[in-house]
Formats: C-alpha cells, sequence, structure tokens
C-alpha cells in the first residue's frame, strides 16, 4: 500500500479500535488467533460490520452483516465512499494534506448511489449508508480482508477502492486506525519481504530502482535484471504459449491450487523440465522429472517468517527432517555448486544477516533482538529501532513526510462467469477452520470436526433441487463437473452455494473454477463461479 | 456470537412459551422465517448480546408452560437469545425449579427442612412415595421433590407444586388431599406485635389489593415527601435514623445510598432483594402479600435518593403469590402516575421491572443476584468491587431488603417508632407461629412467649441456618445490632421442643448447605460435604469435633461469599451446646 | 489515586503500580503464594482461594490473584490462618480429585502438610472417569479441581466458542457441554485451549495420554523448541514438545503477545505431517 506491501496496524490495534470492518474476510475460521484479537476489540467495545457473501462465523459476531453479491465489492465501496462525500463526512484536512486524486475519485464514485449500489449488490440502502457513517465517524476504525476481496479477476481494484475509503475518512497511519490483509498462508508476507514478487528486490525494493538494483549487484556479483518477471498466473500463460519450458517449484501445488485445475495440470504436464520441492509427493511433484525433499520449515529448519503484522519471527528446527530430506537452504546452495557457483555452508543466520545489510527495512532485525524480543515489526532500520506499530504514521506529520497517498478510482465490473439459465447458481470458495490449503498438511491429523468436501446449499435451493442432506450432487460449470455430497447451510441464501478447496482428492472443487485472473496482481478467480446443480443419481 | 445450534428442533409449544417472552421472531436469523431481505442483512452484535438478561425469564416461561426444557427449546433460545447452548445448560442445571430431564406435567416440592420435618413433613413423604413412587420418578402426571424450606414456616408443613401450563401454587399445612387439588388460600396474615404497629400496620386492615386503602393508611407520604425536600434529604434521613439492612448483613442502609449517589454514572440501579430463603425466614413474603405498595413505594423512594431512574425487584421463584401482588400493584402504581417516566409529576422517571428466582437459596446474596438477573450462573463476585460501584449490569446499584425498603418507607414518612421496630419470624414449637413485629431491646423469651410458646425450647435456633443456636442465657438478651446481642440475621427464630431429634435438625442444616453452596470455590463446595460427612460421623459416636472445627475455620476465612462464611455457624454452635452427638 | 502504591508484604514495603494485585505485589517482593485457578492470561475466577492472605482490617481472608493492592494495605502470607486455609483447600482437594498428573499440586500438599486420608474413602464430591470421545483430547474429570480455567478458556477469555460450561451447582458442580453431548456433537472446535490452560491434567492432549497409558510419557527427555506455525499467516509462536525424535505435543506460550497460549485446531494438533511425529506415516 502506498509503496509498502504490507498491513498498516499491529494485531494490538484492533483490540483497542473503536470500528472493525471486516471485508471479505472468514477470519474465525481462517485466521483463528487473529480473530482472538479482533474479539478483544469487540469486547473491549468495538462495533464491528462484517462484508461477504455468506454469513460467515466470522460475519455472526457482526452488528451489522451486509450480504453482498458475489464480485460486488467495488460497487459497494464506492457507494460507501459516494455517501461520505454526500453526507459531508469526509476528513478534509488528511485529504488536503495527505492524498491526491480525490477530485477524480469523487467524480468516479458519484454514479454509484445508495440505490443504484443496492441494485448491484442485493444489499438495502439503509445498511449501506450504515456502513459509509459507521466508518467515517468511528474515530478509529480498521479495515480488515482477506481472499474475499483478492481471489477475483479484478482482485487489486477490489483493494484500491478499500484503501480509497480509508484515504477518505483518514483511517490509516494512526493508531488503531489502519488497512489489514490477513496473510492466507505463512509466510506469503515474508516471501514478498525477500523479493519473491515479480518486481520488488527484497525489502520491497524496486526493481526498476537503479540504487537498489546497484547495491545487490555488488553484493552478488552479478546483474539485476531491470524488468519485472512473470507472476503465476503468467507463468502458466507462458507454459502454454512455449515460451517457458522449465520450472522449479518450491513449496507449491499448482496442480491443485490453481483455478481451472485442468488447464494447469495440462501446462505442467506439457514442460520440458519440472523440478519440485517439497514435503509432501504433491500432486504436482508427480508430474516433476526431480524431486527434492525438503524439511517443514516451521519445525525441520531454521530461519524466519513474516506474519501478517509485518513481525519477523523466528522459526527452528525442532526435529530433523525425515530420511534423504534436506534444509531448503543446503538444497539451494548445493544446487548453486552444481551449477558452479560456491556459497559455502551458510547458516541460516548468516543467509538472514546478508538480507539485513541489502534491505533497510530489515537492517535492525538481528537473531539475537528476534530471540529477546518475540520477533519485530519491519521497518525495523537499526538494533535500536523497536520496529513499527503500524505504517504511514507519516500522512500525519506536519507538513507529511514522502509522497502524498493516491486516490485510486476504480469501476464495478461483474464476475466473468455469468450468471444464466444453465448456470443459475453462483459457487464461491473458501476455507474450513480445520483444514488447510489442498490438505496435504492439514489431511493428515484427524479431526473431528472435518466434513470432507461438501457442496454447501441454502435450505431453500436444497428443496427446490430435491436435494438432502448427505445426498450426492453433481456441480458443473463452464469447466468441468464434480460431484459431492449436500450439506445444508443455514448461512447461505437462495442462489448462493460454497465449496471448501481442501479436499482435491475427494472433490476436486478448482476444476469449476474459473482462471480468469487480476493482471495486476496474478491472482485467480476463486470466488464466483456460476455452476448448475443437479442430484446424481 | 458464532452459535452451533443443537440438532434438535422445538415444537410450536415451546416456540410459543418463548415467544410470550420475546415476541415472535423479527427475521430468519432469529428463527423466524428466512426472508428475501435476510440473505443481504443482518443485525446482532452488542444489541444481541445484550438480550441475555432475558434468558431466565424465558426459561421460566418453558418451564412454566411445558414442564421442562428440551434441547429442542435450548436450540430455538440459542437462536433467538444468541447465547451458546452450553451456556443456556450451564444457567438451566443451576436452578432448582428448571428441569433440563424430560419431567410429568406437575412437579411437587415438598418441604423438608427443619420447621417442616418437625411438623409432619416425614410422615408425607412416605405417603407420596407409595402413591407416586420414590423422590424424583414419575407417575406420568407427577413427580416429587424434597425441598429446602419454602418460607411458610408459619403453615407447616408446606408444598410448592409446578403445574405446566396451569401455573404455580402454594400449598401450606399440606397432606395428600391439599396437594392434589387445594387452591391458593386467602389466609389470614399469622402475626403479633410487641408495642404499636409500624411495618404490620397494614396487615389485615387495608385490602393488600386497593391502591386507594393504601393511601388512605398513609402510603405514598413518603414518596412526597421525598420528592419534596430532594434526595439529599432523604439519604440525610435515612443516615440519621440509624437504619440498617434486615436482609442479614445489617449495613447502614443510609451509607448505602450514600454511595450510590456520591458515583459519578450516569446509569444507577436499585435492586429490591426479594428472594427471601433463609430456613426460618418468611417475613418479607408477609409483607409483599399483605403489603405489597410498601414495597413498591420504598424501591421508589431508593431509586430517587440515589439518583436511579430502575428497579429491579428479584422476588423468590417459590413465592407465587407474594409474586401476583407485586405485579399488581406495579401495575396500579404505574397507572396511577406513581411509577413511569414522570413520577407524580416531579419530573423524576422511575420504572421498576419484577424477575423471578429460580430455586436456588444462593441468589439471595447481592452479587449472584445480579448474576442472575444478567442471565448467567447465579455464582457469586469476589467484593470489592462492591455493588455501590459495579453492580447489577456493571452499574453502581444499591441493594436492599423488602423489609428494609418497607422500613425506609416509614422512617421517610415520620411514622413514630418507624425507627425502632423490627420484624422476627417466630415459628417451630411455639402455638402461633408467625412473624411479630417487636422494637429493638426485646429479648427471644419475650418473642417466643408472644407466640405462645408453652414449653421451654430445648434448643433455639437464631438468624436462620446462617445463624447460630443460642446459649440458654442468650435467650434473655435485648436484641440489637452490638453485641452481647447476637447477630439478627434474618431475623428468624426457631424454637425446638422437648423430644425433637436435634442430631437430624443440625444435620439437616448440614445438608442445606451442602445443597445450597453454588460449588465455586473450594472452601465451600468441598468444605459443605466434608462438614456434612463429618456431622454424620460424629451423630455415629465418632469424635470428629477437631475436624469440624478445622473445616469451619476455612469456610469462614477463606469462602468467597456469605454462604459459606457462616456455613459452620449453626453446627459449630450446636456442638459448643451439646445439642448434638453423643456429648449431649 | 497516587500511580505507585507502597503495601507491607510480611514486614517489608513494596512498590507497586497502582491496580496491581496483591499477588504482584507479593511477587514484586520474592513472597511465593500458591496459585491455582490462576493464570496470567486469564480473569481470576476466584475459585480456588488457594492463594489466600491475610489483610489486615479484614474480617476474612483475600484472594491475593484478584484484590487490588492499596496503598498502606498489611498483608501476611505466612501467618496460620493463612496456612491453615491453604493447608485445608488443599487437603479438600487431594481427598476428592485424582491428582497424580498434578505434580506442583502434590508438591503443594506435602509443603503444607495436607493429609486427605483424614476424611475417609469415598465421600466428598460425586466425580466422573476419563471420557476419550474424539481423536485430539480426553476430558478425565476425576482430576478436575474445578478451577474455571478450561471454562474462561473456551469462552470470554480467549476462544469465545463457549463449547463447555460448569453444569449443576454445589457439590455437583462439573465441565459440561449442553445436555452432557459428546464433544464432537458440542460447539467444540478442538482448539485445544481448554487443554493449554487446565492445571491438572484432566484435559489432556490424546498423544500425552495414550503415551501415558502406554508408560512412554517422560517429560524429562522431552525437548521443547520454539517456532512458528506453518499454517495461515497470523504468526502463532509454538512449543514444540520432542521425545525420541519424534514430536509428541504442540503447545504455545503464555507470554507471547500473538496467542497468550492460545493456538487453533490445525496449529495444535495438525503436526501429525511431519513424519517424525508418532502419528506420522
Ligand atoms: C447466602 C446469602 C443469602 C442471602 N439471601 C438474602 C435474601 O434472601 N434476602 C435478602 O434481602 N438478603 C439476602 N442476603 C443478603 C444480601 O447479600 C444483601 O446483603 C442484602 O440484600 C442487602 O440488603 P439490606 O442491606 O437491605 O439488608 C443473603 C446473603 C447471603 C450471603
Ligand atoms: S462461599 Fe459457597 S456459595 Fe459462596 S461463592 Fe463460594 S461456593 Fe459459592
Ligand atoms: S477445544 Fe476449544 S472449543 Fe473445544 S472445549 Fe476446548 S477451548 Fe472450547
Ligand atoms: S478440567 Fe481442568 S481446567 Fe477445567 S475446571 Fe477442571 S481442572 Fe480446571
Amino acid at each position: 500500500m502506498f509503496g509498502a506491501g504490507g498491513g498498516t496496524s499491529s494485531y494490538e490495534e484492533i483490540e483497542h479500535t473503536d470500528l472493525i470492518v471486516l471485508w471479505g474476510s472468514n477470519a474465525r475460521a481462517a485466521h483463528p488467533i487473529f480473530f482472538h484479537h479482533l474479539l478483544k476489540g469487540i469486547d473491549n467495545g468495538a462495533r464491528m460490520i462484517a462484508i461477504d457473501p455468506r454469513r460467515t462465523e466470522s460475519a455472526a459476531w457482526a452488528d451489522l452483516w451486509l450480504g453482498l453479491d458475489v464480485g460486488t465489492d467495488i460497487a459497494l465501496a464506492n457507494a460507501v465512499g459516494r455517501e461520505i462525500i454526500a453526507a459531508g463526512l469526509t476528513n478534509d484536512d488528511f485529504i488536503a494534506r495527505a492524498t491526491t486524486g480525490f477530485d477524480a475519485y469523487a467524480e468516479a464514485v458519484e454514479p454509484y448511489t445508495l440505490e443504484h449500489a443496492a441494485e448491484l449488490t442485493g444489499v438495502p440502502a439503509e445498511a449501506i449508508r450504515e456502513l459509509a457513517h459507521a466508518y467515517a465517524k468511528a474515530p478509529t476504525a480498521q479495515l480488515c480482508w482477506t481472499l474475499g476481496i483478492t481471489e477475483h479477476h479484478n482482485a487489486s481494484d477490489n483493494v484500491f477502492a478499500l484503501i480509497d475509503l480509508a484515504l477518505l475518512t483518514g483511517h490509516v497511519g494512526r493508531y488503531g486506525s489502519g488497512l489489514v490483509p490477513i496473510r492466507g498462508q505463512n509466510n506469503v508476507q515474508g516471501g514478498g519481504d525477500m523479493g519473491a514478487l515479480p518486481n520488488k528486490l527484497p525489502g520491497f525494493q524496486d526493481v526498476a530502482d537503479d540504487d537498489a538494483r546497484r547495491r545487490f549487484e555488488e553484493a552478488w556479483g552479478c546483474t539485476v535484471p531491470a524488468e519485472p518477471g512473470w507472476h503465476l498466473s503468467q507463468m502458466f500463460e507462458a507454459m502454454e504459449r512455449g515460451d517457458l519450458r522449465a520450472l522449479y517449484v518450491i513449496g507449491e501445488n499448482p496442480a491443485q491450487s490453481e483455478a481451472d485445475g485442468t488447464r494447469a495440470r495440462r501446462a505442467l504436464e506439457g514442460l520440458d523440465h519440472l523440478v519440485v520441492q517439497d514435503i509432501f509427493l504433491t500432486a504436482t511433484a508427480e508430474l516433476a522429472d526431480v524431486v527434492l525433499p525438503a524439511g517443514a520449515a516451521w519445525a525441520e529448519s531454521e530461519g524466519t517468517v513474516t506474519s501478517s503484522e509485518r513481525r519477523v519471527q523466528r522459526v527452528r528446527r525442532a526435529v530433523p527432517p525425515p530420511g534423504n530430506a534436506r534444509d531448503d537452504t543446503d538444497i539451494i546452495v548445493d544446487l548453486a555448486r552444481r551449477l558452479g557457483h560456491d556459497w559455502g555452508h551458510p547458516s541460516a543466520e548468516e543467509v538472514w544477516d546478508e538480507l539485513r545489510s541489502l534491505s533497510p527495512i530489515h537492517a535492525g532485525m538481528s537473531y539475537r533482538r528476534l530471540e529477546e524480543l518475540g520477533g519485530l515489526r519491519w521497518p525495523c532500520r537499526d538494533e535500536d529501532d523497536p520496529g513499527a506499530l503500524f505504517l504511514h504514521g507519516r500522512l500525519w506529520e506536519d507538513p507529511p513526510r514522502g509522497p502524498k497517498a493516491p486516490f485510486t478510482p476504480v469501476e464495478h465490473d461483474p464476475p466473468k462467469d455469468e450468471l444464466t439459465d444453465d448456470f443459475p447458481i453462483r459457487l464461491t470458495t473458501g476455507r474450513h477452520l480445520d483444514s488447510y490449503n489442498t490438505g496435504v498438511q492439514s489431511g493428515r491429523y484427524r479431526s473431528p470436526r472435518r466434513t470432507g468436501g461438501t457442496i454447501d446449499l441454502s435450505p431453500e435451493d436444497a428443496a427446490s433441487l430435491g436435494l438432502a442432506a448427505g445426498d450426492r450432487a453433481r456441480i458443473t460449470s463452464r469447466r468441468g463437473s464434480v460431484v459431492a455430497p449436500v450439506r445444508i447451510d443455514r448461512s447461505l441464501r437462495p442462489g448462493l452455494a460454497f465449496m471448501a478447496f481442501h479436499y482435491p482428492e475427494d472433490v476436486d472443487t478448482n476444476r469449476l473454477t474459473l482462471d480468469e485472473w487480476d493482471p495486476k496482481s496474478g491472482t485467480a478467480e476463486f470466488k464466483a463461479t456460476a455452476v448448475r446443480i443437479e442430484k446424481e443419481a | 456470537m458464532d452459535i452451533r445450534l443443537p440438532a434438535a428442533v422445538a415444537t410450536d409449544d415451546e416456540r410459543r412459551a418463548v415467544d410470550r417472552i420475546l415476541g415472535p421472531p423479527t427475521t430468519g436469523w432469529e428463527g423466524g422465517e428466512r426472508r428475501r431481505v435476510d440473505g443481504h442483512v443482518a443485525t446482532g452484535g452488542h444489541a444481541a448480546r445484550a438480550r441475555r438478561h432475558l434468558l431466565l425469564p424465558v426459561l421460566h416461561a418453558l418451564q412454566d408452560d411445558i414442564g421442562w426444557i428440551s434441547d429442542g427449546a435450548v436450540g430455538y433460545v440459542c437462536e433467538r437469545l444468541v447465547v451458546p447452548a452450553a451456556e443456556v445448560y450451564g444457567v438451566a442445571t443451576f436452578y432448582g425449579l428448571l428441569s433440563v430431564a424430560e419431567a410429568p406435567p406437575v412437579a411437587i416440592h415438598l418441604c423438608d427442612d427443619i420447621v417442616c420435618r418437625t411438623a409432619g413433613a416425614k410422615e408425607l413423604f412416605t405417603a407420596l412415595a407409595d402413591t407416586v413412587g420414590p423422590e424424583g420418578s414419575s407417575d406420568g402426571s407427577r413427580t416429587w421433590h424434597r425441598s429446602n424450606c419454602l418460607g411458610q414456616c408459619d403453615a407447616a408443613p408446606a408444598a410448592f407444586v409446578q403445574a405446566a401450563g396451569e401455573g404455580r401454587r402454594t400449598v401450606i399445612r399440606a397432606d395428600l388431599d391439599r396437594l392434589a387439588a387445594a387452591p391458593t388460600d386467602d389466609r389470614e396474615p399469622a402475626y403479633a406485635v410487641i408495642g404499636d404497629p409500624v411495618l404490620t400496620a397494614r396487615f389485615g386492615a387495608a385490602d393488600p389489593g386497593d391502591l386507594d386503602a393504601y393511601r388512605a393508611s398513609g402510603g405514598y407520604v413518603a414518596l412526597r415527601r421525598a420528592l419534596e425536600i430532594g434526595p439529599d434529604a432523604v439519604v440525610a434521613i435515612v443516615e440519621a435514623s440509624g437504619l440498617r439492612g434486615r436482609g442479614g448483613a445489617a449495613f447502614p442502609t443510609g451509607r448505602k445510598w450514600r454511595a450510590v449517589a456520591d458515583t459519578e454514572a450516569a446509569e444507577r440501579l436499585v435492586v429490591c432483594n426479594a428472594d427471601e430463603s433463609e430456613p426460618g425466614t418468611f417475613k418479607d413474603r408477609m409483607l409483599m402479600e399483605r403489603d405489597p405498595f410498601a414495597v413498591v413505594e420504598g424501591l421508589t423512594i431508593a431509586g430517587h435518593a440515589t439518583g436511579a431512574t430502575k428497579g429491579f425487584i428479584y422476588v423468590r421463584g417459590e413465592y407465587p403469590d407474594a409474586e401476583n401482588r407485586l405485579v399488581a400493584a406495579i401495575e396500579e402504581a404505574e397507572a396511577a402516575g406513581l411509577l413511569g417516566d414522570d413520577v407524580l409529576g416531579s419530573g423524576f422517571p422511575f420504572h421498576i421491572e419484577l424477575r423471578r428466582g429460580a430455586g436456588a437459596y444462593i441468589c439471595g446474596e447481592e452479587t449472584a443476584l445480579f448474576e442472575s438477573i444478567e442471565g448467567f450462573r447465579g455464582e457469586p463476585r469476589a467484593k470489592p468491587p462492591y455493588p455501590t460501584t459495579d453492580g447489577l449490569f456493571g452499574r453502581p446499584t444499591a441493594v436492599n431488603n423488602v423489609e428494609t425498603l418497607a422500613a425506609a418507607v416509614a422512617i421517610v414518612a415520620e411514622v413514630p417508632g418507624a425507627a425502632n421496630t423490627k420484624l422476627f419470624c417466630v415459628s417451630g414449637h411455639v402455638e402461633a407461629p408467625g412473624v411479630v413485629e417487636a422494637p429493638f431491646g426485646v429479648t427471644v423469651r419475650e418473642l417466643l412467649t408472644v407466640a405462645g410458646s408453652a414449653r421451654p425450647p430445648q434448643a433455639v435456633l437464631f438468624g436462620g441456618a446462617a445463624g447460630r443456636f443460642l446459649a440458654p442465657a442468650e435467650l434473655d438478651v435485648p436484641l440489637g445490632y452490638e453485641p452481647p446481642s447476637p447477630p439478627l440475621g434474618s431475623g428468624a427464630v426457631v424454637a425446638f421442643g422437648p423430644g425433637v431429634d436435634m442430631d437430624d435438625v443440625v444435620q439437616r442444616i448440614a445438608e442445606f448447605f451442602r445443597d445450597e453452596s453454588c460449588g465455586q470455590c473450594v472452601p465451600c463446595r468441598e468444605g459443605t460435604v466434608r462438614q456434612d460427612e463429618a456431622l454424620r460421623r460424629l451423630v455415629a459416636g465418632s469424635d470428629e469435633r477437631g475436624l469440624i472445627d478445622e473445616i469451619a475455620r476455612v469456610m469462614r476465612d477463606a469462602s468467597i461469599c456469605g454462604l459459606g462464611q457462616t456455613a459452620a455457624e449453626a453446627v459449630t454452635s450446636a456442638i459448643a451446646l451439646g445439642l448434638v452427638g453423643g456429648a449431649r | 489515586m497516587t500511580d505507585r502504591h507502597t503495601v507491607q508484604i510480611d514486614g517489608v514495603a513494596v512498590v507497586v503500580e497502582a491496580g496491581a494485585t496483591i499477588l504482584d505485589a507479593c511477587r514484586a517482593g520474592g513472597v511465593d503464594v500458591p496459585t491455582l485457578c490462576y493464570l496470567e492470561t486469564l480473569t481470576p475466577a476466584n475459585a480456588c482461594r488457594l492463594c489466600s492472605v491475610e489483610v489486615e482490617g479484614s474480617r476474612t481472608l483475600v484472594p491475593a490473584c484478584s484484590r487490588i493492592a492499596e496503598d498502606g494495605m498489611v498483608v501476611h502470607t505466612g501467618s496460620d490462618r493463612v496456612r491453615h486455609a491453604r493447608r485445608m483447600i488443599l487437603e479438600f482437594l487431594g481427598a476428592a480429585v485424582d491428582l497424580t498428573t498434578a505434580p506442583e499440586l502434590l508438591e503443594a500438599m506435602a509443603a503444607y502438610g495436607a493429609d486427605p486420608s483424614r476424611y475417609g474413602a469415598g465421600g466428598g464430591s460425586p466425580r466422573s472417569s476419563a471420557v476419550v470421545d474424539n481423536d485430539l483430547y480426553v476430558r478425565d474429570l476425576d482430576k478436575c479441581v474445578l478451577c474455571y480455567r478450561c471454562v474462561e478458556a473456551c469462552g470470554d477469555d480467549a476462544q469465545h466458542t463457549y463449547a463447555i460450561t460448569i453444569a449443576d451447582r454445589g457439590a455437583g458442580a462439573r465441565v459440561a457441554t449442553e445436555f452432557d453431548v459428546a464433544l464432537p456433537d458440542s460447539a467444540c472446535v478442538f482448539c485445544g485451549n481448554c487443554v493449554a490452560v487446565c492445571p491438572t491434567g484432566a484435559l489432556m492432549v490424546r498423544t500425552e495420554f495414550d503415551m501415558r497409558a502406554a508408560g512412554t510419557w517422560h517429560e524429562d527427555v522431552q525437548t521443547v523448541t520454539r517456532t512458528v506455525c506453518g499454517y495461515c499467516g497470523v504468526g502463532c509462536n509454538l512449543d514444540v514438545h520432542v521425545q525420541d525424535g519424534a514430536i509428541v505435543k504442540v503447545t504455545s506460550p503464555f507470554d507471547h503477545d500473538v496467542t497468550s497460549g492460545n493456538l487453533c485446531i490445525k496449529g495444535r494438533f495438525g503436526w501429525t505431517h511431519v513424519r517424525a511425529g508418532v502419528d506420522g506415516s
């Protein structure tokens, strides 16, 4: 956000904020311990407004739930913005001092009246108004989201729409007010920190930044390309074009985790050479030419991970990797040696210290401090820096330091997979509390709560389709078809169905989903599929 | 709140019972019809959770209408009130008058406490066991249970009957026929007076259902005066009167009111503690049945004096007649402008809500009472903080006993002798058990004499089960708040004539505490059990005095609340006086 | 009101911040006060009364864990009354509860000379025995001291699931689900946050329960390694307990502000994919 790749706030702030807006996030199930902090906030008196197509277990805690139609987040956000402007509730001082582009934004959201948004989203106008007024009037507010916002073909636009709201009201850069994307996987944030983004060097330094590049080139003794690389969806397109012929996959399972799994598998199969480094023989690894068994990062190796509050923490080896499995670092160093580069035998700490020497925001985070303080939040620029509780405080300084934060007007763009008479039901996907991603790790312990892969239907849809709980139903999208047992879920409304994606062995949900991806972030549209559901004999 | 509902579904009757309290559900999320708009919007959160206090009324409604609380019914309660199922279960199982097991429509609670058991209750058990079956069993239409003191000691033996769909009733001088049929008697009040009547002045003289009769006999003089002179002056009068709480703890009432009045809180509350459950005690019931407007007026004055605009009366669940009287009195007072948004045109708004207990002695303890009203298990809170700063719903709260409020009315109305009169409940082996109003300084012997004690009693229990047995010399000590007077407690005086099996009586008291401990703290939960066991061994001939004394010390020193702190008083005093075991 | 209060603990003046409890003051003064139901991360339940101390001017003893220290308070932690109360409480518990997996309580009993045999066999509050109704953790209410910790952790103080409650009252009080249904039929989400706070082993993870039953649980040879959970991106700290090269249990540190000792089902139980785990395959 405005040049920093992480959430602006710390967990502690949500305990002391006045309003929690949870947008497209079922944190109760997907991020249970973050939700503990959120619950403390509620116990301390915070109001909560949830925006989600389903009234999830998270939304059940809200003072107000807005059940928008899948993929209409921008329409809703723009209407909230318009209402805030129309009602004179903008934070004019903040807008003037710290932002740019307000006029264009105001003009862009002007058509999104409450009534128009009600039509687009299904949410009553009065409820949208209440959200707008509550957000604008709250002394402090945390706006949190997860995959409900980002797993759309227009994911980045969705995020911009939310950022715009924070800029309108000044709900960023202050204790208790911020923008909080909660990361779905334990080290997505850390991957970004380390520069595992097509356009970034470690520490979110831009590849186009000559100074930054030069420092890396000096340290590494090689040239660093100034053009961004490909993100995941672009890689798949390149594979299909034949431009990408070899792939080295570390700890990912794209054969099962990609939207439109059939297509992903075909692309992987077409490669000249596929190397997979993983702790399991995943579906992707089964397609590989070479499999490098690795240790489980969290229990079998040394290093760091970065959490959703930008906190870098140590992981440590509790048990040795089994059999021939090895530490990821060792594998990579060995690979380099075979390729003719002797990097020695660096310890995890030595690797980390190199990073600290190149990434200013991590510079103050010595292993010793990470141990003693239980982790540090970046930016942490030297060994006296306590780390940052929240980001963008600079916007409130007099005068504001650094570049102003730009408004980014965005337009509503409905899901690509249209509802028609043939595909009349909107299928959305998500997580179960006891499971994780494609289930390769979580599938192995015996959870009494595991339901397995089901198709969850509203009582009304189940009745009209002649389906009862436990019946087997065939779910067909424009791309594929799967069979799953029916679960009746009262949190769903007619026309909305839900499936988790944790059980690809039983029910390969991603055969149904659409590989329509967001050109800016590369995430795919998992959240909005048009399907037909029939009783399976 | 993300609530997982039990699989079972409520019946229509169960839903009706719940809706009787809450009104019909308005959205699909609350268990009503799923409307289209429910798919797009829902409210909940703080506002929904703030309705938790309706839990006990809803459980009462189910018990009253259905006779028990099923898992399906619990599910509907969860949906309506956004309370988790386990919490509902935890609350329901706390209370003696709520059943979570399937039960026949009629439940008879037969008192077998210290007074009734010496007045024929034991014979009734045998009779019931013969006709209905063993305690707790059902003959298809009825079940029966032993009960702790029902507060009807003036007409022992007594029973309390819950009849699903028909209502609750008290049966006095119970026998099998009356248990089956007896309508509520409109009995004459059993009372006597030493000196001039103040608190009992209207007993038998004014129709308790008639507001005009109340006013004609001096009612609402006090409230008018209070509104005239203002809260500060009222508190000063009560302080000067030396009035002390009549619920057992004898805390100066004026000081309590002052403490609440002095807080800065925008919202304050007053509560009338009408949960009277101390064995041998029935004065509050008599006041509510015979002079209900005095209770309403007293609470209104307390509200005005402390700056509260809302009052609660928490009335014992086994007191249906008193409850009906109070409900009628509140309605009449509202209709007459004596309660409401503008009391007597003075600009002072005051409303009273009545809440019903559900069979737990501990809920008479003021903080347990708060928990109960708020919809939780009636487990006392740690003090401090005290109710005057952190009371009901976290608001500064003045809790007053029924008699305390009635006395305050008389004091503010400047009734002569008002500050110097007290109600005692005399029962057991006396000719005319009943309430005796007497001035301070009266002796127990005088009280017994007025009640027609023919023969000198073998033993006298003073102050209730939480009080103690008196040494013979103490019968002639003038009663008051300072030693050598024994603590007045609830004002109960229970006489045990010659021939009463005191081993049995004292064991019954130990059993009472074992039964009524809330179970929260170790000294009381375990101590009351071990005391009961040790006492049985002592009665059987083993010398357990040392152990009983050690148990008594830890209960007194380390229990959270007054229940545990006093649970050994009667037992140890009986041992010291040689009333139990071989020592006799 | 001043910001700092001075209290006398056993004759020694101790200065504490306003709002500190007597227990805080005792600990600051290096005075040991035994506790049972108290835990830093939970609201004091005030139930066990083991931390009772004598405060001059107070009629009864006072629970150190929850009573706020006031300026000028004079506290005695070792008086006869205090020692008597603690000994009796320990005796009561020892007589009613199976404390074999609560070594700290057994030590305290020895230190205070508690003799549970005085109450004879049997009697006491009725209890039941181990319930094994799921693969993740076991409830043995015979070992329950009713400290309320699990109920608080499941409820207001952490998890907010409210799957368990105290049901019935007095001697019959017990930890229960609604209508005593099995855990998988209750609202329980198997976070194990109740297990984490249970001081007596009444709640125990299944691996530990099974290994203890088999006689293969050896805490003395176990190592504990602090790391971060490998599932979602919240960054929960884990303490990985390893015996003979295999993970046997996962807990979370109470003194880390991300989790305060709490985890979700994945973090606490979802480790069997690490091949070295006892349950691994
Ligand atoms: C176990 C226990 C039971 C009590 N029961 C009652 C009761 O039934 N009625 C009552 O007025 N006070 C009862 N009390 C005393 C109350 O806690 C409280 O002191 C009283 O209601 C205050 O009112 P007062 O100051 O007018 O007496 C009880 C106390 C304890 C410890
Ligand atoms: S003393 Fe007894 S009744 Fe009072 S809180 Fe403790 S256990 Fe409950
Ligand atoms: S495992 Fe979690 S949800 Fe289940 S009872 Fe324990 S604390 Fe509650
Ligand atoms: S099960 Fe454990 S944590 Fe729960 S009350 Fe019993 S002893 Fe305490």
